[in-house]
């Protein structure tokens, strides 16, 4: 007790001429605030995680929370954060574990980028009037094409080409998997997924069989863990994607703890109920650039080289030179994850402070893999950080061939990004196994939020698109003249290979 | 009882699995590859009840992902037999490279001599789902690291010294593993502990000391009347207490 008590984080206050003692809000609440004693809704405000569920729910506008009533002495240095680290810290002697992305005040790239429009000497692209091609396709592309003329005196392809996913729009969601979400939020994405005609990824928790209807839209997950993995779960997917790493966490493995496996879970992922799932830092069948091709080269042939392959790394100081790796281990695609991805639980060490911000890793990605002539080897899609549209507009004009969003996609659901995902109450019933919370959430009504927010990006992209004069996505990569860079320094204006405003 | 040989020499691991593939889809049974010599992926994937048996070296990653066909090599093996195996039985009349047994899920695999570093790492159980690991000889480093389930058993058939390589079991969650003799205390990783072996462990273990001696014709005497250690975990929740919440 030599710490003592911290000051709340939150304060929760009922406004009682507003209040009509509905309940609703003891009724949401799976953090324990409130109570009810007599004719009087009671407080604990110190439980108060800031979701938002019971102001969602007040039927009279009642509810007031606000952050930090009674601050510590403010400075700059010893910020209440850290000073609150220190105090966990020295009274567990443990790691620190936070929930969600990258929490730390690093500025955003993307919010110094600017983008392009058409005035007078290229006219701009009505999108109403004239189609826009928002469809893409992940995988490889040939060098070139060979044909030969056939008997009819027709012409016949002999190239053979690899197989790709067709995307109608470049955003996908990206994994997060049963067990860090529940299965109705898997459900509502994956409806919405297949609705739109983009992808989505199972995560490493295996693929529930009340997923089996959207299989066509999902990308299943091979990580060091491999649960829930066999034949019959690759043949499933659209696409496999080996997961390397993760922009939240980079180089470290991952542990879903055993409260969170519950029956279901347990039967998804194949591993017994109450066990730790743990994920290993490394594949421990890849500890090369050489064994990483042979699991790629495994799982094509474990599906007959029908499935396109990608792989997952999370955006690291070097992770150009990796990228050029993936390109000729076979694989169809890379994805990179910067390290503002989220996760329902990291060291917040690696969180807030290992690996670069997507729009870097993708410009240093994109122009390697030009460099190199592989460029058409494979696709890059790019996640961690992507809010708007705007963001989807940017990265794919600094390399990106699609997008993943994870975090926007949860908010589409009711998300207030209030970080407790680990604590498993989720009062969305998204990060949760509790039947009761997962049961809030309707699937029918969550995929329509997802799908509009997806349907909403598309519309804007296409006038975008339209505005910059370009008619087609794949017009639109790797086109860094429609950037420029808002008080960017020199060495990163190098590093995007993009141009300073007024140039 | 349908058989048939395949020259695999010279040929690719694609086609020689297209082969193995479409001799399952006709019923074959047994399937004898002759002069295999470092294809990789053999059996990758394989759903069947068929005996596949080589004649040679196959490359990394035999029987990955296999379901329920038997494997059995007159040679060694590479890298990464058994990888993700679901269900079936490898045999290897010889040696097996790093992480043979990798993940597996289900079936058998047995090793007449060694394997390399990283056996059985991550072998996991659910249910009827057991994987069993078999080594007649002795493995190197970081066996039945992370493992979540299953067995290993290992006779270093011709080593009576304590074993001593380091990292065994460290961050074992589930399963156990069975060694011949004892091991040094220094090589027990992170989470694990060791005991002796009782007599209701060596009820558990023998039908698979009976099935190893049959496949390489050994006497079972001298194993069955060998004290064994075995390595568990501490507990199925090794990482509970390394953390805090933000």
């Amino acid at each position: 007790m030599i710490i003592g008590s911290r000051p709340t984080k939150f304060q929760v206050a009922i406004d009682n001429d507003q209040c009509m003692l509905c309940e609703r809000c003891i009724e949401n609440c799976s953090y324990g605030v409130f109570r009810r004693d007599n004719e009087k809704i009671l407080i604990n405000s110190r439980n108060c995680v800031a979701c938002h569920r019971c102001i969602s729910q007040c039927p009279r506008d009642a509810i007031i929370i606000k952050e930090r009533p009674c601050d510590y002495r403010s400075h700059p240095v010893w910020t209440a954060q850290v000073k609150e680290n220190i105090f966990k810290q020295a009274e567990s002697g443990k790691i620190l574990l936070g929930g969600m992305g990258n929490a730390a005040p690093y500025p955003i790239i993307f919010d110094q980028l600017v983008l392009d429009a058409c005035q007078i000497t290229n006219p701009s692209i009505d999108p109403l009037r004239e189609p826009m091609e928002l469809r893409t396709y992940i995988g490889k592309k040939p060098k070139k094409l060979e044909f030969v003329k056939n008997a009819t005196g027709d012409m016949d392809l002999v190239t053979e080409i690899a197989p790709n996913l067709k995307v109608e729009t470049p955003i996908m969601i990206g994994h997060m998997s049963y067990g860090a979400i529940s299965l109705n939020a898997q459900l509502s994405l994956a409806r919405a997924v297949s609705e739109v005609g983009t992808f989505m990824g199972t995560g490493e928790g295996g693929l529930h069989k009340a997923l089996h209807p959207y299989q066509n839209n999902m990308i299943v997950q091979i990580a060091s863990g491999r649960f829930g993995v066999d034949v019959n779960y690759l043949e499933r997917g659209a696409a496999i994607e080996i997961k390397i790493g993760q922009g939240a966490k980079p180089g470290i493995g991952g542990h879903l703890p055993g409260e969170k496996v519950c029956t279901d879970v347990s039967c998804t992922r194949m591993i017994p109920e109450g066990s730790d799932a743990i994920s290993p830092a490394p594949h421990h069948d890849i500890y090369s650039i050489e064994d990483l091709k042979q699991l790629v080269l495994s799982l094509k042939e474990a599906t007959e080289w029908n499935k396109p392959v990608f792989v997952k790394v999370a955006a690291v100081h070097n992770v150009a030179a990796i990228a050029a790796g993936i390109a000729r281990s076979g694989a169809d695609a890379v994805v990179i994850d910067g390290f503002r991805g989220g996760t329902g639980a990291a060291p917040t060490i690696f969180r807030d402070h290992v690996g670069i911000p997507i729009e870097t890793a993708v410009a240093a990605v994109d122009a390697k893999l030009r460099k190199q002539g592989i460029r058409n080897e494979v696709s890059i899609i790019a996640s961690g950080g992507i809010r708007q549209s705007a963001d989807v507009a940017k990265v794919i004009c600094l390399g990106a061939d699609a997008v993943y969003i994870g975090t926007a996609a949860l908010v589409a659901m009711g998300c207030r990004v209030c970080g407790t995902c680990y604590r498993g109450l989720c009062t969305w019933g998204i990060a949760t196994q509790r039947p009761d919370l997962v049961a809030r959430l309707n699937p029918d009504e969550a995929s329509q939020n997802v799908k509009n927010l997806i349907d909403a990006w598309t519309l804007e992209l296409a006038e975008f698109m339209g505005a910059a004069g370009i008619n087609s996505i794949e017009s639109l990569r790797g086109n860094r003249d429609r950037l420029r860079g808002y008080m960017l320094d020199q060495s990163m204006l190098d590093v995007l290979d993009v141009k300073t405003i007024g140039a | 009882m349908t058989q048939i040989t395949i020259n695999a020499e010279g040929m690719h691991y694609t086609p020689l699995n297209k082969l193995i593939r479409q001799a399952v889809r006709e019923g074959v049974s047994e399937i004898i590859l002759d002069n295999v010599m470092g294809q990789r992926f053999i059996s990758d994937g394989l759903i069947g009840d068929v005996k596949i048996t080589i004649n040679g070296i196959p490359g990394g990653d035999l029987g990955m992902f296999m379901k329920g066909p038997t494997i059995e090599v007159f040679g060694n093996a590479d890298h990464a037999l058994g990888n993700t195996m679901d269900d079936g039985t490898i045999i290897i009349h010889g040696s097996s490279g790093d992480a043979t047994a990798h993940s597996m899920r289900g079936g058998t695999v047995f090793i007449r001599d060694d394997i390399g570093y990283r056996g059985g790492i991550h072998m996991k159980q659910y249910e009827d789902k057991r994987p069993n690991l078999i080594i007649g000889g002795s493995a190197r480093a970081f066996l039945g690291e992370y493992m979540a389930g299953g067995l290993v058993i290992m006779f270093r058939l011709h080593d009576d010294t304590p074993y001593a390589e380091m990292g065994l079991a460290s961050g074992i969650h589930g399963g156990e593993i069975f060694i011949r003799g004892t091991v040094e205390e220094w090589t027990l990783g992170i989470g694990s502990s060791a005991r002796e072996a009782t007599s209701e462990d060596m009820e558990k273990i023998t039908p698979y000391i009976l099935e190893f001696s049959k496949h390489f014709n050994l006497a079972s005497s001298f194993l069955l009347n060998s004290s064994y250690t075995r390595i568990a975990p501490v507990s199925s929740r090794p990482f509970a207490g390394k953390y805090t919440w933000e």
